[in-house]
């Protein structure tokens, strides 16, 4: 069963002809193909009387080199015979990939296709934001068709699910804002405004901004994937044809679920990291609980938590639409659910952070320092 | 049983098979012997384990308790060198043909041929994958495309080019002809006689098609009641008094099956 390919060459009444022994199979054939190419001369039959077992492959090897040289096949049974005319009739020419191009090109290439590829997906999300607002005045026209137990239960997946990782994630922010401000006022024996550093930041910036980010990678990823899937396994079409309309059922009860509970953790976010930075103040610098507490009601104007909260649902919008959007472009195989994931939550977070700097322009611009 | 085939070899020996999932029972005490050159058809109504089966014989789903064989050794808890040498010898195509959706058809083809044969030439390689693709019936060009692209018929077929692609000589096939149309389904069952005709492939098909178990399968397998209950002809198995087999190869679409060869000489028109 085992015994390998081989052929030798004979002269038979000047005639060239390779008599090959063995299994003609995948497992056996070892170097044969090489060795076939060394072949040089004219050849003018190959005996494959004395071969064990063939299968395909050594058919085709068999029957590729009769082709190039011109050499006659004998010496087959029945089956094999039948093996043989099955593999040529499958012949054809195969179409090899064309030949990569240069690096310059390539690279220029590349180029030019990321930012036609940005343009067009900018242009989608628009048109994404569009037709969400107009299924949300579509809801607010015919109220019934409002799904309020799809949001509801998005509210639990996306806050209270998010409640856990955000105040370990707040909390130890806020120890670390803390800590450094006050290494670093303490050289000028001003350690006490690490309070005023710490209660401003975070609820002007960090709290909604480090939110916003977590529900991005949480919940923007967690999104885009499903509707994703979904999208593959034709649950989107099938809703569709039965006259759901899968903005209405998926999209806006995720969009109304960050929106309104982005604001939420974002000011529980807030108050944890000044409740670290608090302990660390307690600890460290040795400001008690109370203390702190009213120095903080002093210097941390309301505005600042204005300037958060009315972020907070802008860059929920943001991030609950780039999660839809991605998803629901996903098309064909799995990967490009994989990749649509990705892009959704680099997307979100790019935007909320450049968004992020035109609020903190536009605030200052309005008086609220 | 009587032999016609004259060989008695057993490829694949199932002896006390035990499956299950949680509570639930798939297989219990389950006997069933595949032998060499053979396509033995099984069958079974819906949720009585033929994909749960095939996936024990395979390896895929360690069973509770019983042994399997395949070419004489078993597969059950061999570590993954020694299952290696197995593997080379069969080839498998799932229900939804399972191919990899980053790779174009022919790339998929290469895979085992690659993994297995790594000294193989290149060019050599793209020769073996094109042939394949154009013997189970797929057009030319399909090669160079991905499984996104092709209709759920043609990722069967490039399926069984892969399952196909080491020659093996074991070929399990889940479902091959579900989804195709009836001009697809004949053909494929028309494929896959004459590759195990002329490559002596021994073929362990799961099906429901009715039309392919008349047209190529040499002995039937029925599943029911967790275990084989019955192998045999299908003259044999209609010889038998179980109310299943009885239902199953004369309801109305197993009479039509059987009618089936007689309509196609007569009337020009179907198809």
């Amino acid at each position: 069963m085992r015994a390998p390919a081989d052929f030798e060459r004979s002269d038979e009444n000047g005639e060239a002809v390779l008599r090959f022994s063995g299994n003609l199979s995948l497992a056996c054939l070892g170097d044969l193909p090489a060795r076939l190419e060394t072949v040089d001369g004219p050849i003018a039959r190959l005996d494959l009387s004395k071969v064990g077992r063939m299968d395909t492959v050594g058919a085709w090897v068999v029957h590729r080199f009769a082709r190039e040289r011109g050499a006659a096949i004998e010496g087959l049974g029945g089956d094999e015979q039948h093996l043989l005319e099955q593999v040529v009739a499958a012949e054809h020419p195969i179409q090899l990939p064309p030949p990569p191009p240069g690096s310059f090109t390539r690279a220029l290439n590349e180029i030019g296709g990321a930012v036609i590829n940005s343009g067009k997906t900018l242009y989608g999300l628009l048109g994404f934001m569009g037709a969400t607002v107009l299924s949300l005045w579509h809801v607010i026209t015919h109220p019934r068709r409002f799904r309020f137990n799809a949001t509801v239960q998005r509210f639990e997946v996306v806050g209270v699910g998010a409640l856990g990782i955000i105040a370990l994630m707040s909390f130890l922010i806020g120890i670390v804002i803390a800590q450094q401000g006050s290494v670093q006022l303490r050289q000028f024996g001003a350690e006490i405004y690490t309070i005023n550093l710490l209660g401003r930041i975070t609820l002007r910036e960090l709290g909604i901004l480090m939110t916003a980010i977590m529900i991005a990678g949480r919940s923007g990823s967690a999104f885009a994937a499903q509707i994703g899937t979904m999208k593959l396994t034709e649950e989107i079409d099938a809703m569709r044809t039965i006259g759901v309309s899968p903005m209405e059922a998926l999209v806006l009860p995720r969009v109304f679920a960050v929106v309104f509970m982005l604001p939420l953790l974002g000011f529980y976010s807030s108050v944890i990291s000044i409740a670290g930075g608090g302990l660390l103040c307690w600890v460290d610098l040795g400001i008690p609980p109370i203390t702190f507490i009213q120095r903080v009601r002093e210097v941390v104007p309301i505005t600042d938590l204005w300037v958060g909260l009315v972020k907070a649902p802008v860059f929920g919008a943001i991030i609950a639409m780039a999660g839809c959007f991605h998803g629901m472009q996903v098309e064909g195989d799995a990967e490009q659910v994989g990749q649509r994931t990705t892009t959704a939550v680099v997307q979100a977070i790019f935007l909320v952070i450049v968004l992020d700097a035109f609020f903190a322009v536009f605030f200052t611009n309005v008086g609220w320092i | 049983m009587s032999d016609e085939t004259g060989t008695t070899e057993t490829i694949i020996c199932v002896r006390g098979l035990r499956n299950g999932f949680g509570d639930q029972l798939v297989h219990d005490n389950l006997d069933l012997d595949v032998r060499r050159g053979e396509i033995l058809g099984v069958v079974g109504g819906s949720g009585t384990g033929k994909s749960v089966l095939m996936r024990s014989i395979i390896g895929l789903q360690p069973p509770l308790d019983g042994t399997v064989e395949v070419f004489g050794e078993n597969t059950i808890g061999r570590d993954e060198t020694e299952a290696l040498d197995i593997r080379k010898r069969w080839g498998i195509l799932f229900q939804g043909g399972a191919l990899f959706s980053t790779l174009t058809v022919s790339e998929n083809v290469q895979v085992p041929l690659k993994e297995f044969y790594p000294g193989l030439d290149p060019a050599l390689l793209e020769e073996i994958a094109a042939y394949k693709v154009v013997m189970t019936g797929l057009p030319p060009d399909a090669g160079p495309k991905y499984p996104a692209e092709l209709s759920g018929g043609m990722k069967k077929r490039a399926g069984l080019a892969r399952a196909l692609a080491l020659d093996p000589e074991l070929l399990f096939l889940d479902e091959p002809t579900a989804g195709l149309d009836p001009i697809g389904a004949a053909a494929f069952d028309e494929l896959t006689a004459s590759l195990q005709k002329t490559l002596g492939l021994t073929v362990f098909l799961i099906t429901h098609d009715l039309d392919t178990l008349y047209a190529i399968c040499d002995r039937v397998a029925v599943l029911a009641d967790k275990r084989v209950i019955a192998v045999g002809t299908i003259p044999e198995l209609l010889a038998l008094d179980h109310p299943w087999i009885q239902e199953y190869f004369n309801g109305p679409r197993g009479r039509a099956a059987v009618a089936g060869p007689n309509r196609r000489v007569h009337e020009d028109k179907r198809g």
